[in-house]
């Protein structure tokens, strides 16, 4: 009885507390504090719904890209493109080793940035992502009914390959421009000699609109400056594609200071049309080189890595008009367009202002030729004529800018962690939100577009400190999510994510949920080693060289028991999911196979490759859980000595 | 202490045994049961272990027709043997990992399965294996006689479906 009244006053007590708690809460949000009672509510998708958006987030050094949903921060998939994967076998398996093959050979892991998701007519149509590989410069595409790689093409004459993978405005292109000014063709000479010697080549990868495939159309070799961030114009600047430069001091060495030295530097404007154009009617020389081509095709579901040895270059000299120099302060890195064309934003991550130009500006600038010097023979615009206004002392370190759909930008300031909401047009601050910490990109649905939806924010964080858990000295790297659709924005939601993030892209869900593939048909599969059948499953010799036919199926492999391989052979597991049901994958794993599972979709074909070095039985298993005959799919491989008789069998069941 | 532990374990099995009495169709999965498998393996390969090989004793029933897009269906005319060609090509690519047409396999064999169900069973448990396997008492019933094993769906259509059962007419 005691007890019982002891408990009393304690759940009283507690009652209490909590109520108090809540006051105090409230208090809090009056202030703006991130504790509003309905922020949960707005992150909040009830276990079975869906989000409202797609996130498609930069996996940074991790190499790859993470699907997101959004309100909920939920993640929903791991999609490799430049890095191994062993989960999903990419680079693993025989089918997927060429798309990370290079003029350097296989590498098994790159650094991503800024993925770009396609568009139609300035807005984004959902059919598919481009990401930069910024170590070992490539572009890869990522097809959004399968949500995997389906192409990655190599960047010749390019080195960290950061301005890069945008598409205009109707995925006519997609960009890659250098970070890095390099010999162009690389040759052995001295550092030294980097001025006026190096290049900066800024690729155009023309894009088939059947299929979304690249191929690279041009390259502009431009001055040796470090070519950051790029957006493409559009609107009534489209046609134009502008990236912004720093090292326009062309310093070759402690460029942290011997590339902080000019006031300004540049936003490259270039008139793509016209040196598309001038290329189509024979400008352009072509100069030998060596890039790799990896095409991944869903039929065969195989890739096929081609090496190419020639690249068209552009010298800018030889198509007068086409290029300009906006001087933008100071080493500027965003380089963003609004949703009009009409304003290209350069934040100059060591200035305190956000400098905006104008594409009307320029244009007069250009006709009334009102420029201040040229640099290589690029015309250099003086700055009052194409400047627009600037957001003054809006923070420190500006870096990115997004916009939403009622006139206004949002831009990133990483030294002062902070999100500032500013207006085009009058450049006035309407609101600021404190982010943790030192944020890098941000990103709102269709902000890179003429259509942005403008109800979220997300903001990248470089650095989490104190956010989370600890996991030791290698903390998680963040997201946050803001609501936008008031006049002040509100802070709804952290959440961790893979890799240091570069940039995202998203858009409605509705755009690409209902195209998403569930299977690949069984008939339609044309990969080499393919069995659509069980009758059909079998195991042939060929020198050394055992290839095992194999099919899966809920749940047992046929065949699954296997003699006569030896010692010293290279066995070739071929095996085909039988299943034509949505989200029914196997997998299959051999004991001391020097590679990963297979995670084999239905309809799809797999290879791995195991070559057994001792004599014994060994089981294989189906690794991805099933049915609830899952621990049943199994099977044995004999493996016998190098000069046994015994003959190669196999049979499931006896049969 | 010891008093509680009897306590939930009597409790426990009073919740176990009234959910089995909930379920409407126990009565078939009963009426399924077969004496245990090793006795009868013990008879025929006493030393070997091995997958019964009988054909299922899940009750005839052909006036059940099952659940989803097939209502009704005639197949006492004449065979026609383009449609079982195309049926039988179907039943090799889509069917054979599971089914086998002279023993029972993973799932039942489907030779003289039109003496035991309704051609329109048949043609639904093809095309709408999920739900039937929830809602129909016979796949029910066969699900647990298939160890767990669940007819998956292979993305049939309606019209394949049919071709597959001209083809289970003409196996004798």
């Amino acid at each position: 009885m005691k007890n019982i009244i002891k408990s009393t006053l304690l759940l009283v007590a507690t009652s209490l507390f909590f109520i108090g708690c809540g006051n105090n809460g409230g208090k809090e949000q009056k202030k703006g504090g991130a504790l509003g009672s309905n922020v949960a509510e707005k992150v909040y998708i009830a276990p079975g719904e869906h989000d409202e958006f797609y996130a498609f987030v930069s996996g940074g050094f991790s190499g790859q890209l993470a699907v997101y949903g959004l309100p909920s921060g939920r993640l929903f998939k791991v999609i490799p493109v430049f890095s191994v994967d062993a989960e999903k076998a990419w680079g693993f398996n025989e089918e997927t080793k060429p798309m990370l093959n290079t003029s350097h050979g296989f590498i098994p892991w790159d650094d991503a940035h800024h993925p770009d998701i396609s568009q139609t007519a300035g807005e984004i149509d959902g059919r598919y992502v481009y990401i930069n590989g910024n170590n070992t410069p490539r572009i890869a595409k990522i097809d959004l009914t399968t949500f995997e790689t389906t192409e990655i093409i190599e960047i010749p004459n390019s080195a960290g390959n950061h301005s890069s993978s945008y598409v205009t405005e109707n995925t006519e292109y997609v960009v890659a421009g250098t970070r890095f000014g390099v010999p162009v063709p690389q040759r052995d000479i001295s550092i030294k000699e980097y001025k006026g010697n190096f290049k900066g080549a800024l690729s155009f990868l023309k894009v088939d609109p059947e299929d979304g495939g690249m191929e690279i159309d041009f390259q502009i070799l431009m001055p040796g400056f470090d070519y950051d961030k790029a957006h493409p114009g559009r609107g009534n600047s489209h046609g134009w594609f502008f990236f912004t430069t720093y090292n326009s001091e062309e310093a070759n060495t402690l460029l942290e200071v011997n590339a902080s030295q000019n006031d300004k530097d540049f936003i490259a404007a270039v008139n793509w049309q016209m040196i598309a154009e001038y290329v189509k009617n024979g400008g352009g020389k072509k100069m030998p080189a060596n890039y790799a081509h990896n095409v991944y095709d869903e039929h065969t579901h195989q890739a096929t890595s081609t090496m190419k040895k020639e690249v068209l270059v552009v010298n800018p000299a030889e198509v007068p008009g086409a290029i300009y120099f906006l001087p933008t302060p100071k080493s500027p890195h965003g380089c963003d367009v609004d949703p009009s064309g009409e304003y290209i934003v350069g934040s100059g991550k060591l200035s305190a202002d956000v400098t905006v130009h104008s594409f009307s500006k320029m244009v007069k600038a250009i006709e009334e030729e009102k420029f201040a010097g040229e640099a290589y023979g690029i015309p250099i615009i003086d700055f009052e004529a194409v400047n627009a206004g600037s957001v003054k002392q809006a923070g420190l370190g500006p870096l990115h800018t997004e916009f939403d759909n009622e006139g206004n930008g949002y831009t990133t300031f990483f030294i002062s962690s902070e999100v500032v909401k500013w207006k085009l047009g009058t450049w006035e601050v309407i609101d600021r939100k404190p982010t943790y910490y030192s944020v890098g990109h941000l990103m709102i649905p269709g902000g890179n577009s003429r259509k942005p939806f403008g109800k979220y924010l997300l903001a990248m964080n470089k650095i989490t400190k104190d956010r989370y858990l600890p996991t030791g000295p290698e903390v998680t790297q963040s997201a946050q999510l803001y609501d936008i659709s008031g006049e002040k924005m509100e802070l709804l939601l952290d959440f961790p994510t893979v890799g240091e993030p570069h940039y995202a892209a998203g858009c409605p869900a509705d755009l690409i949920k209902p195209r998403s593939r569930k299977i690949f048909k069984l008939e339609e599969n044309k990969h080499p080693y393919v069995v659509t059948n069980e009758m059909d499953a079998r195991v042939e010799r060929k020198g050394n060289e055992v290839h095992i036919y194999m099919t899966m199926i809920r749940s047992h492999f046929a065949p699954d028991n296997i003699e006569g391989v030896k010692v010293g052979d290279k066995v070739y597991f071929h095996v085909t999911n039988l299943e034509q049901d949505y989200d029914v994958p196997h997998g299959v794993s051999m004991i001391g196979a020097n590679t990963s599972e297979l995670l084999i979709m239905p309809g799809q074909t797999e290879t791995f490759v195991w070559e057994p070095k001792q004599v014994g039985v060994w089981p294989f298993y189906c690794t991805d859980f099933c049915s609830a005959l899952h621990q049943e799919m199994q099977g044995y491989v004999r493996v016998s000595p190098k000069d046994s008789p015994i003959k190669l069998s196999w049979s499931l069941d006896g049969e | 202490m010891k008093h509680t532990h009897k306590l939930l374990i009597l409790m426990f099995s009073f919740v176990l045994f009234s959910c089995g009495n909930d379920k409407k169709n126990n009565q078939v999965n009963y009426s399924t049961k077969k004496a245990p498998v090793k006795k009868e393996v013990q008879k025929e390969k006493p030393k070997e272990a091995s997958v019964e090989k009988k054909e299922t004793t899940a009750n005839v029933d052909l006036s059940n027709k099952g659940i989803g897009p097939v209502k009704s269906l005639d197949i006492s005319g004449a065979i026609d043997q383009k449609l079982v060609d195309e049926g039988k090509e179907l039943f090799k690519n889509k069917c054979s990992a599971c089914h086998r047409t002279n023993r029972k396999f993973i799932g039942p064999n489907p030779t003289g399965v039109f003496d035991r169900r309704s051609p329109e069973w048949v043609m639904n448990m093809i095309i709408n294996p999920e739900e039937m396997l929830k809602k129909d008492p016979i796949a029910k019933a066969l699900l647990i006689e298939y160890n767990g094993s669940p007819m998956a769906n292979q993305n049939v259509s309606e019209k394949e479906a049919r071709a597959i059962v001209e083809y289970f007419r003409t196996l004798k």
